[in-house]
């Protein structure tokens, strides 16, 4: 816990708040546009796909699979140095959109691109929950 | 429908060019700070042109990580009492020099000034802690959404790399043969921070930073200037160099974080090279050597094939031919580029720029390219988000 406050903790905005409370929950919340049904992540104003206004927050399934990934040997600061080797991921969700993640609770070395992976939540505090990805195959506590 | 496709494409050819180009000194420069490093440049450029200060009326910066100021063209106009009518800090990362360009010459051309200084300058090396220049590069990360997960930038540009090699077979071989080049061309060029030649088995040994970039994967990190003086065509004959034309310019720009890339293996280098070639009436054919950015090796493989100059996918196999090598059908980046000439940051692809202009002049020395008529110029910024393409050549119509 200690090194925690060092991390690059998520500032939450107008925006965002939601879903950084439904990280809090466990939920993993995307929006969805009303008018052509786009799902879309990181939440906007706007559907980026028919401009329209109207979206609304729904819960993810939470299942996606690997699009990119690295292994970072070398840690962005002293606060991940101690998670080295930690995986840095592109997941493609089932609904459609992007997310940068982390992949845990496996092998680095079982991370391959295409590997279908389900949402998991870190705990960096009370109020804070980082939502990241284990391979889909392991059980989830 | 694309705006203005006809009226634009041709607005900019032979308009302005290049009468000045001077670098400081490079690598580990201890004794200036970034902000005397962008005066010394600016200083050098308007000797080489042989132009006193009073003779610019437009003044383009980009801030500096170690002494940045808010506004800091303003600074900088402030620091050599100069009273420009146009002066701007542009900021793309490592696209702001093109992009700065390319507003040079559109402010030229429409009258708003008629000479500008582009400078930009930084110390990454000794001007900050080794920790706090990691952390202000990583911080190109979305502060919610990606910067959490602690990837440092070469985890970034992984991602890119990864996929890469996924999609086309590409091999740690053939990253690593991008960076032998650069150490080929550096060899020759006695300003270069890293002269010493390397194999690929040297960049496959050195230290993964994050697969699948080794340490000689990655850009140098280090201090230094460089400054270009651009004027219109008319005015450029008055000048004691010959003038180097910009011909073509082209942006694109596809997203700023690397998690909403629409494709992690095909860059908007597509949009802003074809905007290029089209308004310059040129083809990647007609390119006698190219400067592109090469932050990190796989950046130059997406390059050359968003750039025209390879098939999609088959930038590894072009490279390892030996086809960027000196002496190769497209030597690309006869200085050494970021990977050994030098790398202070957002100034880096301005050694591209004047390096460009004196292969141009014919004035390179043991590494001048034969036939040097035509460059290509390209630089990218964020991870590979916002392109700028540049065709520069000797002559003021192609």
């Amino acid at each position: 816990m200690s090194e925690k406050p060092m991390k690059s903790w998520p500032e939450r905005t107008p925006e965002t708040a939601a879903y950084w409370a439904g990280c809090a929950r466990h939920e993993l919340l995307i929006q969805r546009c009303l008018v052509c049904g786009l799902h879309q992540f990181y939440p906007r104003l706007l559907c980026t796909a028919c401009s329209a206004r109207t979206l609304e927050w729904v819960r993810a399934a939470g299942r996606g699979v690997i699009k990119s990934f690295t292994i970072v040997r070398r840690a962005v600061s002293e606060a991940y140095a101690p998670d080295v080797p930690y995986v840095v991921a592109l997941i493609e969700l089932e609904e459609g959109p992007t997310m940068m993640s982390n992949v845990v609770g496996c092998d680095v070395g079982e991370v391959r691109i295409g590997l279908p992976v389900q949402v998991v939540f870190d705990d960096w505090s009370k109020d804070v929950s980082i939502p990241k990805f284990t391979p889909a195959d392991r059980p989830v506590a | 429908m694309e705006i203005g496709k006809n009226s634009m494409t041709a607005s900019l050819r032979g308009r302005t060019a290049i009468v000045g180009a001077a670098d400081t000194e490079v690598g580990v420069v201890k004794h200036m700070g970034a902000t005397q490093l962008c005066v010394d440049a600016i200083l050098r450029a308007l000797a080489d042109a042989g132009l006193d200060k009073s003779g610019i009326d437009g003044l383009i910066t980009c801030n500096s990580m170690a002494e940045p100021y808010l506004y800091h063209a303003e600074t900088i106009a402030e620091y050599l009492q100069i009273f420009p009518r146009y002066c701007i800090s542009v900021g793309a990362g490592g696209g702001t020099t093109f992009t700065a360009l390319h507003q040079a010459a559109s402010a030229i051309a429409s009258g708003i000034c008629h000479t500008v200084v582009i400078a930009m300058a930084d110390s990454l090396r000794s001007g900050m802690s080794r920790q706090r220049a990691l952390a202000m590069q990583s911080s190109t990360g979305h502060p919610q959404f990606e910067r959490p997960y602690g990837a440092p930038v070469p985890g970034y540009y992984a991602l890119l790399a990864q996929a890469h090699m996924h999609e086309f077979g590409t091999s740690a071989e053939h990253l690593a043969a991008v960076a032998v080049a650069m150490r080929k061309h550096a060899a020759r060029n006695p300003t270069a921070q890293m002269r010493a030649p390397i194999s690929i088995d040297d960049v496959l040994a050195s230290r993964m930073i994050a697969d699948p970039l080794h340490l000689l994967d990655c850009s140098l990190v280090s201090d230094g200037g460089s400054a270009v003086v651009v004027t219109s065509a008319e005015r450029a004959r008055d000048f004691k160099h010959k003038p180097v034309y910009l011909l073509g310019v082209g942006e694109g720009h596809a997203h700023e974080h690397i998690s909403q890339a629409r494709s992690l293996t095909t860059s908007a280098a597509v949009d802003s090279g074809r905007r290029a070639f089209d308004m310059a009436g040129v083809g990647p054919r007609d390119i006698d050597f190219a400067q592109l950015y090469d932050c990190f090796t796989p950046v130059v493989l997406i390059e050359l094939e968003d750039l025209g100059f390879c098939a999609k996918g088959e930038g590894g196999p072009f490279v390892a031919a030996g086809s960027i090598d000196p002496g190769g059908p497209l030597p690309v980046n006869t200085h050494g580029g970021l990977l050994s000439h030098c790398h202070p940051g957002n100034p880096g692809s301005m050694f591209a720029l004047t390096e460009a202009v004196t292969q141009l002049r014919g004035a390179a020395g043991e590494r001048q390219v034969s036939q040097a008529n035509l460059a290509l110029v390209h630089a990218q910024g964020g991870i590979m988000s916002s392109h700028c393409t540049i065709v520069l050549g000797r002559e003021r119509a192609t």
